[in-house]
């Protein structure tokens, strides 16, 4: 094995692209959560925004309107979750791997013509300067828009949740929704207008991996990233910053195991290749298992239907 | 006689199968306290939820000073100042006092702002409260401080109280009632609702009463005898629970410093509770809401198993059994929440009686149940407790509460137990059904049962109860003998005033 | 505008008519969908759902839906306890690999050997145990830990797909194979083989299994005090509690037998129609029984019947991918379409549907 053909400022750039994909889509699933609702359809949201976004820019040309109709896809898919659990008051666990399942498969059929095809490229963000700093400019600096975005979009969560009275309105119906309800607030409409939210960014986070991180498309391409999303959701304890962190916690694992195969560590690739699960589920377990008053931050309703009977 | 504030007509409003209200009309002058009187199910709530806009007249009109008043929603009925202090439902746990009264307000300030002004109107008002504190924490006397000033904080020209005072104890409110004259000095109008009598005597200046949904008499609670109202609001003459005077026999139940912690994060810890129960008596646990009740019957039940010793029923240590190993030693209990937690509401009766029923019943042989068997001890809970259904085939949420809870007391009782446990036996229950339920009891204890009765109901305690004690946060005080004690002793024992202090009188 | 409002108890009528109203309706969303692909739809929808059963080469299909819906309702059966109590196992794929592995492992260890009278119950058992082993590492996490079962579960598909590779790239790989990746094919071992027990009918001791799962679960969840207890832990866990039911207990309970049966489903598939351990031995089954227990309302009778339609969907869908060309991803798709309309019909099984005046809610 050879290590030093690991660069450590390539090897933390490419952190944070690995990471950005399940950064999307946990930040989204963060803002569902917090509005009491438990979207598991992650996965099938994140791999129809893949395709959505990746069929539209290699059509128009633009991979920018690749993520604007990666974005509207997924939120236009996640109406179906939104509906069937706010109107039609399904269970949400169920519903969430309906929306799974039904994504995969319509992903599958809507990339039937996109296979082995390479999308237009999306030029990193110049920064003048900034992106010539030793080490630290290649880490922080020269990387796509979709990066800043992302990084932007924790933020403005992070704010929104903090500071807006339109935050404590939505953590309002996630932490009881009769109480909000009986305040007059309109639970079924935040509730999806969260859920839209939520399928916009796990769509963003698709249209990443098939724009950019791979980028082509593949049926089935995300393996489990939508899920690891939620895992996140869970790690950061309901926290915007949290979020982040385990994004990018899980992204080095990922860019840390790839490059571990690279340098041909001796361990088999399928091992190497399971490492970022295995570790997603350690630190789950650590997470859950500090109960107290970290386990507050998890919205009481979060899982429960609603439905204003008098 | 002042204006009229809030003037309503011919309400009506009918869901599938009652008609909640019918043809409802009175008037709210302008500073008056109007009590609302009524039984559970008369429909109190309904009226107060159309005032509020929560829910929608089928017919008839309200006008609010004269000018047409139709709220679509609550934030309606806020702007036109309608301001309500709910039962149950508007707080949030995990959210500070600060942001929970942000919540229930049209235009609420900056945090820092609104946290001054909430320390403000609470030391004027006698209503000590931090903004900053998670409501999650705060006892329930607390929690309807924040309700309070919630509504304080808009200067609203009508309040409304659902019960306020189910979860005060007599001290707080004397303290609550002055803090209303206050009000009411300042113009502000008040709608009461209550069944408690006595503090309409005390508070009001006009009661409207309502039955079935229908207005059946105005008066003036000042001159009007209580019996008067009582007959007036339940329709009939009451049966008060008769009781067989008798000596206790010997200790069956025995708590010795029992301690569990709560498995709730916002719940209320038991601390080092001692007490005896004799058999044949009844012991009746009062305090406020949220002080230990729950989590005593749990710790009682075998749903939080304690140190071995902490629970002893005939000498024996049974606190690390759980809800079986007890039922078989006939140590039973009812807790508070009928649906969802003594019954299953999607699950048939008789799937329902074997809930509780298995063991002692002998419902299951070699692990498979014996559904002839339980069918047949559902009827007779149906038969004996006269729990008014079509047949054990139906689901536990069709019942009314009244029935639903006949149904579970009736399936302790029925399996004889030696000690039973109730908590909030009545709650939520029509008189007749409570009266029945009640006098089940006592001939529970007369069959040399020791009966321990967990309620927040201090009239019923008195009624039914041989010994008195009260929890107060998570502590049992002394039990002492329930004859001869006055108000004020009964308060004390819950708690006192707590923190609270009279309202400033100045303005 | 349409109102909905609870009914006091669960509609009985609705309760069955809803799955029927489900499949009816997925068919004619089914049929838009193909005719956007531009497939005649109503062509498509025959193809799919009566030629297998009753067309020109129906003798052979026929027995291809006892291969599909054996280990579906096999899975199938094994969730829907678990569902029932809330309990969320949805890492079936995952164990239904560990368990043909494990199965197969057996099997391969003995070759050439021939003992069937020990060789196959003794796989038989390895995969039911490779199952409820790896079942059990999302039941511990989730009694020791309070760790989410359904995220533990799912992850540790992922883990058991780089398994299954290294195994048949590695550890299980058939060493006269020429160096391609597969192990043996365990077919052609007579004391490891999952044989057609009756010819022609797709008959095979999975299908056998299944059929006594189904026989077991209804027994257990009618007549038993374990079965009535992962009823009411589902409706209500306070009551559950309540009532003796010990939780941690019942999470390792469901996990463990829904492992264990997803286990057995892989072994008879990897010791009979698939035949040997490959890098893409799994097709899926795991999260299609999803839909089958979910479609069956969780009902073992109600299981057996979807899984057969599922299976039909399978091999109906093969069909028409080979006489319309209809892409297999679009079967995926009316797949989970139809668990989308089963889900929001479904709400007429507790709710009365009103249409009137709209109220303030």
């Amino acid at each position: 094995m050879d290590l030093s053909t690991i660069n450590p400022a390539v090897l933390l750039a490419s952190l944070m692209v690995a990471s950005t994909p399940i950064l999307l889509a946990a930040i989204g699933e963060l803002v569902v959560e917090k509005s009491g609702v438990l979207n598991l359809g992650v996965e099938g949201m994140m791999i129809v925004g893949a395709i959505c976004g990746f069929a539209v820019s290699v059509e128009t040309g633009s991979p920018v309107l690749g993520f604007v109709a990666a974005a509207a896809g997924s939120a236009l898919l996640s109406m179906t979750f939104g509906i069937l659990t706010q109107f039609f008051l399904s269970n949400q666990v169920a519903t969430g791997l309906a929306l799974t399942l039904f994504g995969l498969g319509l992903s599958a059929l809507m990339g039937q013509g996109y296979v082995g095809i390479k999308p237009p490229a999306m030029g990193d963000l110049n920064l003048g300067p900034l992106g010539d700093i030793p080490f630290v400019g290649r880490v922080l600096f020269q990387h796509d828009v979709m990066v800043y975005v992302s990084l932007a979009l924790v933020a403005a969560v992070w704010a929104f949740l903090k500071y807006t009275r339109a935050g404590l309105i939505l953590r309002a119906v996630g932490e009881s929704h009769d109480a909000a309800h009986a305040l007059g607030y309109k639970v079924v409409v935040v509730r999806l207008a969260a859920i839209a939210f939520g399928g916009a960014c796990a769509g963003l986070g698709g249209a990443y991996l098939s724009l950019i991180r791979v980028p082509q498309w593949t049926e089935g391409m995300t393996a489990g990233a939508g899920w690891i999303a939620l895992a996140i959701v869970v790690f950061s304890s309901w926290r915007a910053w949290g979020v982040l962190i385990g994004a990018y916690l899980f992204g080095g694992v990922t860019v840390l195991q790839l490059n571990l195969q690279a340098a041909g560590l001796d361990v088999p690739v399928e091992y190497l290749s399971m490492s970022p699960y295995l570790i997603t589920i350690l630190v789950l377990v650590i997470m859950s298992s500090g109960r107290g008053r970290a386990a507050l931050n998890a919205p009481a309703s979060l899982g429960r239907s609603f439905h204003a009977s008098h | 006689m002042a204006d009229t504030l809030l003037s309503i007509e011919g309400l009506t409003k009918a869901y599938p199968g009652v008609v909640a209200n019918d043809d409802v009309s009175f008037t709210v002058s302008e500073g008056e306290v109007h009590a609302l009187l009524g039984e559970n199910g008369a429909g109190k709530s309904t009226l107060v939820k159309m005032i509020y806009g929560l829910v929608k007249p089928d017919a008839g009109r309200m006008t609010m000073r004269g000018a047409p008043y139709e709220p679509a929603t609550p934030h309606a009925a806020r702007q036109a100042g309608v301001a309500m202090v709910f039962q149950h439902f508007s707080l949030f746990d995990a959210l500070s006092v600060a942001e929970n009264v942000a919540l229930g307000m049209e235009e609420a300030p900056k945090q820092r702002q609104l946290a001054r002004r909430i320390r403000e109107v609470s030391e004027t008002y006698g209503l000590p409260l931090d903004p900053d504190r998670l409501v999650g924490d705060l006892s329930a006397g607390e929690r309807q401080r924040v309700e309070i000033i919630r509504c304080l904080l808009q200067d609203p020209k009508l309040l409304i109280m659902d019960e306020p005072t189910s979860v005060l104890t007599p001290q707080e409110v004397e303290i609550l009632f002055e803090t209303l004259h206050k009000l009411q000095h300042e113009g502000t109008a008040i709608l009461y609702i209550s069944h408690k009598l006595e503090e309409i005597r005390t508070l009001c200046d006009n009661a409207t009463i309502l039955r079935l949904g229908q207005v059946v008499a105005t008066c003036d609670p000042k001159t009007a005898s209580a019996r008067e109202m009582a007959e007036l609001m339940v329709g009939a003459t009451l049966h008060t629970p008769s009781r067989a005077a008798k000596a206790p026999g010997d200790v069956v139940l025995e708590l010795s410093g029992l301690s569990v912690a709560s498995a709730n994060p916002f719940g209320t810890s038991l601390k080092d509770i001692t007490l005896e129960v004799r058999s044949g008596e009844v012991l009746g646990i009062g305090g406020v809401a949220g002080n230990g009740q729950d989590e005593l019957l749990a710790a009682l039940s075998g749903e939080a198993p304690a140190r071995a010793e902490a629970v002893c029923l005939h000498g024996e240590a049974v606190g690390r059994l759980g809800p079986n190993a007890r039922r078989r030693l006939g140590l039973l209990a009812a807790p508070e929440e009928r649906l969802g937690h003594a019954a299953a509401p999607d699950m048939s009766l008789t799937e329902n009686a074997v809930l509780t029923g298995a063991i002692r019943e002998q419902l299951v042989a070699n692990g498979f149940l014996k559904w002839p068997e339980a069918k047949g001890f559902a009827e007779r809970i149906i038969e004996a407790f006269d729990v008014r259904t079509p047949g054990p085939g139906n689901a536990a949420r069709s019942l009314s509460g009244g029935n639903l809870q006949k149904f579970v007391i009736g399936r302790e009782i029925l399996q004889r137990p030696i000690c039973l446990v109730v908590n909030q036996p009545t709650w939520g229950v029509d008189a007749s059904a409570a009266a029945a339920i009640r006098q089940a009891l006592l001939d529970l204890a007369a069959e040399g049962v020791a009966v321990v009765v967990i309620s927040q109901d201090l009239d019923e305690l008195m009624e039914i109860s041989d010994r008195f004690a009260a929890l107060n946060e998570g502590r049992l005080s002394e039990p002492r003998p329930a004859q001869g004690l006055t108000v004020e002793e009964i308060g004390l024992m819950m708690g006192g005033a707590h923190d609270m202090e009279v309202a400033h009188v100045d303005g | 505008m349409i109102r909905l409002e609870k009914r006091p108890q669960p509609s009985r009528a609705w309760s069955y008519a809803t799955p029927v109203l489900a499949v009816i309706v997925t068919m004619i969303a089914g049929g838009i969908l193909f005719a956007v692909l531009g497939k005649d739809p109503v062509l498509s929808i025959r193809t799919i759902f009566w030629d297998p059963l009753f067309g020109e080469f129906a003798f052979y299909y026929r027995g291809q839906l006892l291969v599909k819906a054996g280990p579906l309702i096999l899975i199938a059966i094994g969730l829907s306890l678990g569902f029932r109590a809330g309990i969320w196992n949805i890492g079936a794929e995952g164990q239904y690999i560990i368990g043909a592995i494990c199965g197969a492992a057996v099997g391969l260890a003995f070759y050439p050997m021939e003992a069937r009278w020990l060789i196959f119950p003794l796989m038989v058992i390895a995969g039911a145990v490779g199952g409820f082993l790896w079942a059990m590492i999302p039941a511990i996490l989730k009694t020791r830990f309070n760790t989410n079962e359904i995220l533990v579960s799912l992850l540790l598909v992922y883990v058991a797909e780089q398994l299954l590779a290294s195994m048949a790239l590695g550890t299980l790989r058939n060493p006269e194979g020429s160096g391609f990746p597969g192990s043996r094919n365990l077919q052609q071992y007579d004391s490891a083989a999952n044989t057609e027990l009756i010819a022609g009918t797709g008959m095979h001791w999975g299908v056998v299994a299944a059929l006594l799962a189904v026989i077991g679960a209804y027994v257990l969840l009618n007549r038993h005090m374990l079965g009535y207890q992962i009823r009411l832990t589902g409706q209500s866990p306070r009551a559950a509690r309540f009532a003796g039911v010990r939780p941690r207990l019942l999470v390792v309970f469901c996990l463990g037998a829904s492992g264990a049966l997803a286990g057995l489903a892989g072994l008879f598939e990897v010791a009979g129609p698939a035949g040997q351990i490959s890098i893409d031995f799994n097709s899926g089954y795991g999260f299609t029984a999803i839909i089958v227990a979910f479609l069956g309302r969780l009902h073992p009778v109600g299981i057996l019947l979807a899984g057969l339609l599922l299976a039909l969907t399978y091999i109906g869908g093969e069909a028409a991918q080979a006489t319309l060309g209809l892409p297999a991803a679009a079967i995926q798709a009316f797949q989970g379409m139809l668990l989308f309309f089963l889900l929001a019909v479904d709400v007429l099984t507790n709710y009365r549907m009103r249409f009137g005046r709209a109220e303030v809610a």
